[in-house]
């Protein structure tokens, strides 16, 4: 599907009102995580209002693509773009962490049957992504009209679990297999450079035998580029690093590290973060 | 005597008693169910042939998973394949899943309910000369305490294969240990299996059947009740049958299932003896000692001596040789009754 420029244009609405009800739901948990969310805000509105095979109305449809979410800690952009593609009321958004609700703090399934998977604690994502291909490889073979996503942080790469999956998506040649990575450069820490560095981190996944592709994780052209360069390798997984700024739309915010893991609590806090959306 | 509706192995008594590994009776299993459903499928973390996935994977090979010496990978990459329908069944030695992956099952496995069939093979202190590396004996107590999850452990190659099969047809995330060494065959084919059910396998005397309700409860009408679970039930069945030469009453059941525990045999067995002696290869603390002792003190607490690892790691040596060293021997258990008639009041 072409991206044309109108497309552009709703795709830059719909990444904003995500943003929005982000900032709201963190505001009302009054815990939670901000950075990530905002900067992924972008890819999540691509994936769901462009690329993704998906039916809001049929979550379980046999034949959808899968979305992984590795670092379930950024899940507000996740319950806030699926609210907005239709699964669920905007206003449960409300609910965020709260006592009964859907929307845990870091994603159960149990809860939300239509999460594809639960995740929270670090590493897991890119593994049961490779599950699912290979399941889906043994019975619809290597021309699968599936494609299988998933999002890991960068900070999350620190994990040893990712690196076997990445190791066994490249012995296996999943050619519609694309982890997204979400290089924002922080962790709770601090810098991922400062903490752990994953640097040259593409070269360590080509040298894992993946494809890679760097880019501007806010630039929706460069976004489609990405992942229709991934769609078409096919003798080999993709990767997509995605360049992306911490807390992307809030420029108080911006590229630091200590709004990882809080929301915005304070009242200029809450008032920097509205107005960047209104 | 042998409970004659269970169908044992009418040589189980005998001298030379037929010897088999349980690890086999899981690989036969597996075949088995890999036949009857196409849905299932195999993993392994480069332990083919010791954990008998041998005969699965060359019978099915596009079934088959290596995924190289990487445990935390063999839990999550299945979870993702169980979450396109398929019944994944993983294996490695117990030491390294469920040892090194628990937070990977507890999570992607357990939290997810995902039906991932984890086989742990060369558990129990019976591994021999590897050592202490090797030796799974927390193993029970590691998937016990996880929500959602089924903990089977067999006591022989057949108990193990109809476990393997019974688990194919489950939902529910499941562990089942399996051990190394050849271990005497207890069960038959026609022996009955259903996960959950405990099974009395020996009583010291065909009781002529006196209706409960003339037992007052304050009575016992056996003087010890011996609950085991894997190949230490033929260790407990042989004290069994000494005590009851000596002209002890002793019932022995069998769990097989730890997870959930049979409450309602358990209960009973406590009610009828009012002492009890648990008997594993594992560590006392969290494995079926622990299952026990957690039901009875909230059903009917009465004495319990525990037969297993007393918090120490094991070591090289003969399976038997340790057996008799960390005080889960034959000699042992019959010491452990004694002293649980003792404090009966």
């Amino acid at each position: 599907m072409p991206l044309t420029d109108d497309k552009v244009k709703l795709l830059e609405t719909k990444a904003k009102d995500i943003r929005r009800s982000i900032i709201e739901a963190l505001i009302e948990a009054k815990s939670g995580h901000t950075a990530g969310p905002l900067d992924m805000a972008d890819i999540f509105a691509y994936l769901y209002f462009h690329a993704l095979k998906h039916d809001s109305k049929n979550p379980s449809w046999e034949y959808r693509d899968r979305l992984v979410l590795s670092s379930g800690h950024i899940c507000p952009v996740l319950y806030s773009t699926m609210a907005h593609a239709g699964y669920f009321p905007v206003e449960e958004l409300m609910t965020l962490r709260k006592f009964g609700s859907r929307l845990q703090g870091h994603p159960h399934r149990e809860f939300l049957p239509m999460l594809e998977n639960s995740s929270g604690p670090l590493g897991a994502g890119i593994s049961q992504t490779v599950g699912m291909a290979l399941a889906d490889r043994i019975d619809h073979g290597r021309t699968s009209s599936k494609q299988f996503y998933c999002i890991t942080g960068d900070g999350e790469l620190d994990e040893g679990n990712n690196w076997e999956g990445i190791m066994l998506a490249g012995k296996e040649k999943l050619q519609n297999l694309t982890v997204i990575v979400d290089r924002n450069n922080i962790q709770i820490d601090g810098f991922t450079e400062d903490i752990m560095p994953l640097n040259p981190l593409g070269d360590k996944w080509r040298a894992f035998n993946w494809h890679v592709v760097e880019i501007d994780g806010h630039n929706f052209r460069d976004i489609d580029r990405a992942f229709g360069e991934a769609r078409a390798v096919f003798d080999r997984p993709s990767v997509i690093i995605a360049n992306t700024i911490a807390s992307k739309g809030v420029p108080e915010f911006e590229r630091m590290f200590e709004w990882h893991g809080k929301p915005p609590t304070t009242e200029e806090e809450i008032k920097q973060a509205r107005e960047a959306f209104k | 005597m042998l409970n004659p509706h269970l169908k044992l192995n009418p040589k189980l008594l005998d001298k030379d008693v037929e010897q088999v590994p349980i690890r086999k009776g899981f690989g036969e299993g597996l075949f088995q169910a890999a036949e009857i459903d196409k849905k299932v499928v195999g993993l392994c973390a480069d332990l083919t042939e010791s954990t008998h996935m041998l005969m699965f994977k060359q019978k099915f090979p596009e079934r088959f998973i290596e995924i190289g010496v990487a445990e935390q990978n063999l839990a999550t990459v299945a979870s993702g394949m169980a979450a396109m329908g398929k019944i994944p069944f993983i294996t490695s030695y117990a030491m390294f899943s469920p040892g090194r992956n628990w937070e990977q099952i507890r999570t992607t496995i357990a939290y997810n309910d995902r039906p991932v069939k984890i086989a742990g093979s060369h558990a129990g202190i019976s591994v021999g000369p590897d050592g202490g590396t090797h030796q799974a004996i927390e193993d029970i107590a590691l998937m016990r305490v996880i929500p959602n999850m089924v903990v089977i452990s067999p006591c022989d190659s057949i108990q193990a294969k109809k476990a393997t099969l019974a688990t194919a047809k489950t939902k529910e995330p499941t562990y089942i240990r399996l051990a190394r060494e050849k271990t005497p065959v207890m069960t038959t084919d026609q022996t009955p299996f259903e996960i959950g059910k405990g099974q009395v396998v020996f009583e010291s005397v065909k009781e002529a059947s006196s209706p409960k309700s003339k037992v007052k409860n304050t009575q016992s009408q056996i003087d010890v009740g011996i609950i085991a679970t894997g190949a230490l039930l033929f260790k407990a069945i042989k004290a069994a049958q000494k005590l009851s030469e000596e002209g002890k009453k002793v019932t022995v059941l069998n769990i097989h299932t730890i997870k959930p525990l049979d409450e309602d045999a358990v209960v009973k067995l406590a009610h009828e003896s009012h002492a009890i002696v648990t008997v594993e290869e594992h560590q006392i603390i969290g494995g079926l000692g622990g299952a026990v002792a957690e039901c009875l003190a909230a059903h009917f607490p009465v004495p319990i001596e525990f037969i297993g690892v007393r918090n120490l790691f094991g070591q090289s040596g003969k399976p038997d040789e340790l057996i008799e060293h960390y005080g889960m021997g034959e000699k042992d258990i019959y010491a452990a009754v004694q002293r649980a008639i003792l404090r009966k009041k």
